[in-house]
């Protein structure tokens, strides 16, 4: 075996060690203190700042005026409206969800890799374009002869479609990962397909299915453009608040809009807190 | 049975939900030709309406995608304090209205607020002009590349990043030849997600833009523009093309997935 | 010396990893860093690398106070156990990634590592990516790879850790000859005991952070400081209250001074030696001898027998 002759590649030079050379930790310290720093920088320029702001004007003429803005009729039927649609959807979802995962997962059929791609669509399709969509199908003129336009049914149908990925899409993976071999021993135990479903299988989606029901409920709260054509914003009958806190904006009432606004994203708040309470208590559980 | 009955409900529900009213837009849309369609689409406010979308949705892509990256970094491998905060706070955005982060700007960059006047008073309007657009687009979508990055770094692990530093090569140099290759996959996958995102913005730049018809208004804003003045030609028209628009970004973004998928299985 | 680290200690958190550590690597040799897991002998390997820092200590390497450098600066190729393969790039490109982080010329790098590919035995997998390499494939990669650049120490983390048994023994002898080649100043991070013995000039055994020992793999084996080393380098029984190799263990069919009873259990034949299984006062002996001995001794299970260590054989005191 010929020894292997390298050729000359000259050597870094070294550098002498003063006491202004920075230690390479250090170093590596500054670049992420910058990074940091830069990140929340472009974090408070985009969403911290706004939104401190929103909070800021909803409390500018104190509690008195912020309950007031909050409690005005329309205000407040429209919060009623869409914390109510919010919850049903969640719960639709919850069931119809799981069970669109489960039929994705354990079924097949042609075509189901479409279907499955289309599941997604809801995430990708501007809300301007699922309005229209809506209203083609169940508003006047539609072919299917059903109205729905100017009724709270067209705001729930509304909704049902924004939220339809957020269920399927936080079970479907925990499906997949399950282990088959837990529901053959239930059923070498004797035990019948809706009894395994219900004693094996839906404990272990439980938290995927609760935490996708929380993403379809703050969507349901939050939304804005597919809502609006189908419901016709009739006051007080099928507005829900972001219409209205759209509507405040347009007639310069930008202090009243602030204070739906803190009241809105509270509840959202409060929701997402109370399910990772809730989730933690479930996996502290196992 | 129960198997059979599982798929006709999924089935019908979907049909009737989703497949039936998209379907129906486009029937709608070519119902009279195509010619129609193709001059709504290439009328002066349309291509106008398309180009501002186009600007503002690369604008935010952009900032979206160095941020993206650098908070990944961060939220990884960065020795920090408050990551958990952190990323709380980026996934902020997705609990927020649209109509509520324009509000949120305006109430901040509104050129009768004080960080508005100063941009107002150097010439630079941000609200009903192009730059406050670009604000709410970059709100609504900003977690989407950093979750799509966070999971792959994570899998990476840095011994890569180890042995490039072994071989000489700087953090600029180990960033460009190993990180970002190692997550080039989820990179695209976040990216395609955001530009969809960004694309399809509705209700905040709704209340930031102003909409002016031919210069604040993207496509969104025209197919609602339009169809509340009876055109439904053009409403239509611009619908579908963004519902393509959509779905390519869909098809692409399900290929890019796939594809990282088998490429960490090789592994 | 082209290796010296001076009282290098290192806490993880609040646990402390190495305690005082001071070990010098003459240039061109091969040593292992020996002991079982968690005894700090990788963190030692990335503090000698500069992937880690020292709280105390200094290293220096080739004679520079290396300490506060990064690893880019320190000349040094590293070796990991699970490969740290560039998973995106070719073979030839992961060994060019040095040469052209330098910017050497395309034709030099070209040259360079069709060398390295040669000495490596992979010329024919220049073009493949590691995904499609065997798991010794890619560590003899990694090697290419980290001696592409000239490194004047290379450093290896358990190298075939992640290998199975065959291939490990095929790179450990790869691995000699390369060094008998190449002649880098190297040392490698071993738990595996024939290992060491196999491939290094010297071995230094660390364990719970200390060095314990440093030698050649025939004086540490022959001549261990203390009962954790004798103990970690090979089997050990104990004869009359003292450490003794099995096959220093002398037995006799008549008592003799300093020597002890014992009952045989059992004898087992492994082909080449046999083990002589006994109880005795100091509970269980086991002694080694040479196929046939049993016999010749004329000695079986049940029978009572006198041992005692050989004469020349080195015995400890055993850990307290």
């Amino acid at each position: 075996m010929t020894v292997v002759k390298a050729p000359e590649i000259p050597r870094q030079q070294r550098q002498p060690e003063t006491r202004r050379e920075v230690p390479a930790r250090a170093r590596a310290r500054a670049g992420t203190g910058v990074g940091l720093g830069v990140a929340v920088v472009y974090l408070s320029i985009i969403v911290l700042i706004p939104l401190a702001a929103v909070v800021a004007k909803s409390t500018d003429g104190g509690a008195d005026f912020f309950w007031r803005a909050v409690r005005t009729p329309d205000a407040w039927a429209a919060l009623k409206l869409t914390l109510i649609s919010a919850v049903a959807v969640a719960l639709v979802n919850l069931v119809m969800g799981t069970v669109i995962a489960w039929v994705l997962v354990r079924d097949q059929f042609p075509g189901k890799a479409v279907v499955d791609t289309l599941i997604d669509l809801p995430f990708a399709l501007p809300t301007i374009v699922a309005g229209l969509v809506l209203v083609a199908l169940y508003g006047s003129g539609s072919p299917l002869h059903i109205d729905l336009a100017y009724a709270r049914s067209g705001v729930f149908v509304a909704l049902l479609f924004v939220t339809l990925p957020f269920v399927v899409r936080t079970v479907q993976p925990v499906l997949l990962e399950l282990d088959q071999d837990m529901e053959q021993a239930a059923h070498s135990l004797g035990a019948g397909g809706w009894t395994t479903f219900r004693r094996i299988v839906l404990p272990n989606l439980m938290p995927a299915m609760i935490s996708g029901a929380g993403l379809a409920f703050t969507r349901a709260v939050a939304e804005f453009g597919s809502v609006n054509l189908i419901s016709g914003n009739l006051p007080m009958k099928t507005q829900v608040s972001a219409v209205v806190i759209y509507g405040r904006i347009e007639s310069d009432d930008t202090a009243g809009a602030a204070a739906i606004s803190t009241f809105l994203l509270a509840i959202a708040l409060i929701v997402l807190i109370a399910l990772e309470l809730v989730q933690r208590r479930a996996a502290r559980r196992g | 049975m129960a198997k059979y009955s599982l798929r006709v409900i999924t089935l019908g529900y979907l049909a009737f939900l989703l497949i039936l009213p998209v379907g129906l837009i486009g029937w709608r849309t070519f119902a009279d030709g195509l010619s129609p369609v193709i001059d709504a689409l290439t009328s002066d406010d349309a291509v106008h309406a398309f180009r501002v979308t186009l600007i503002v949705a690369v604008w935010a892509v952009l900032l979206n995608t160095v941020f993206g990256v650098g908070a990944a970094l961060l939220l990884v491998r960065g020795r920090i304090p408050g990551k958990r905060l952190l990323s709380a706070l980026i996934d902020l955005p997705l609990a927020v209205s649209p109509v509520i982060v324009g509000l949120a700007l305006i109430l901040v960059y509104g050129s009768f607020e004080p960080i508005g006047r100063w941009f107002g008073d150097r010439g630079v309007q941000i609200i009903f002009a192009v730059p406050g657009m670009v604000l709410a687009t970059v709100f609504v979508s900003l977690p989407l590349v950093v979750r799509a990055i966070v999971p792959v770094l994570q899998e990476m692990g840095n011994e890569q990043e180890q042995a490039a530093h072994t071989l000489g090569a700087g953090r600029w140099a180990t960033f460009w030849r190993i990180t970002i290759p190692g997550i080039r996959w989820a990179l695209a996958y976040g990216v395609v997600l955001c530009l969809a995102r960004a694309l399809g913005e509705y209700g905040a730049v709704a209340v930031v833009s102003g909409r002016v018809v031919g210069q604040t208004q993207t496509a969104t804003l025209f197919v609602e523009e339009r169809y509340q003045n009876f055109d439904t030609v053009s409403a239509y028209a611009t619908a579908t093309a963004l519902a393509l628009i959509a779905i390519v970004a869909l098809l692409i973004a399900k290929l890019l997935d796939r594809g990282a998928l088998k490429r960490s299985e090789k592994h | 010396m082209a290796i010296q680290v001076n009282g290098v200690s290192k806490a993880f958190g609040g646990t402390p990893v190495l305690d005082d550590v001071s070990i010098d690597v003459g240039s061109g040799e091969l040593t292992a860093l020996l002991g079982p897991s968690g005894g700090g002998k990788s963190t030692l390997l990335r503090v000698i690398a500069g992937l880690e820092v020292p709280d105390r200590g200094t290293v220096v390497i080739s004679g520079v106070d290396s300490t506060r450098m990064s690893p880019q600066q320190r000349q040094v190729g590293f070796v990991f156990q699970h490969y740290a393969a560039f998973k995106h790039l070719t073979v030839f490109k992961n060994i060019a990634f040095g040469l052209q982080i330098r910017k050497r010329p395309r034709a030099e790098i070209k040259r360079r590592v069709h060398e390295l590919l040669e000495l490596v035995h992979l010329e024919q997998l220049a073009h493949r990516y590691p995904a499609q390499l065997s798991g010794g494939q890619r560590q003899r990669m990694a090697l290419a790879r980290a001696l592409a650049v000239e490194p004047e120490v290379l450093l290896l983390d358990e190298p075939f850790g992640a290998l199975d048994a065959q291939v490990r023994k095929e790179l450990r002898t790869w691995l000699r000859r390369l060094h008998d080649e190449v002649h880098v100043t190297t040392v490698f991070v071993t738990h595996d005991q024939e290992e060491a013995m196999d491939v290094a000039d010297r071995i230094v055994v660390l364990a719970g952070g200390r060095v314990e020992q440093v030698g050649s793999p025939t004086e540490i084996y022959e001549n261990p400081a203390n009962a954790f080393v004798m103990g970690f380098l090979g089997a050990v029984t104990t004869v009359g209250g003292r450490l003794v190799r099995p096959h220093d263990v002398e037995i006799s069919t008549t008592p003799a001074a300093g020597s002890v009873a014992a009952t045989i259990n059992r004898i087992v034949r492994l082909g080449f030696e046999e083990r002589i299984e006994m109880s005795g006062p100091d509970g269980e002996i086991m002694a080694q001898v040479l196929r046939g001995g049993a016999e010749q001794m004329r000695v079986t299970g049940g029978d009572m027998v006198w041992i005692r260590p050989r004469d020349d054989a080195r015995t400890l005191e055993p850990a307290r």
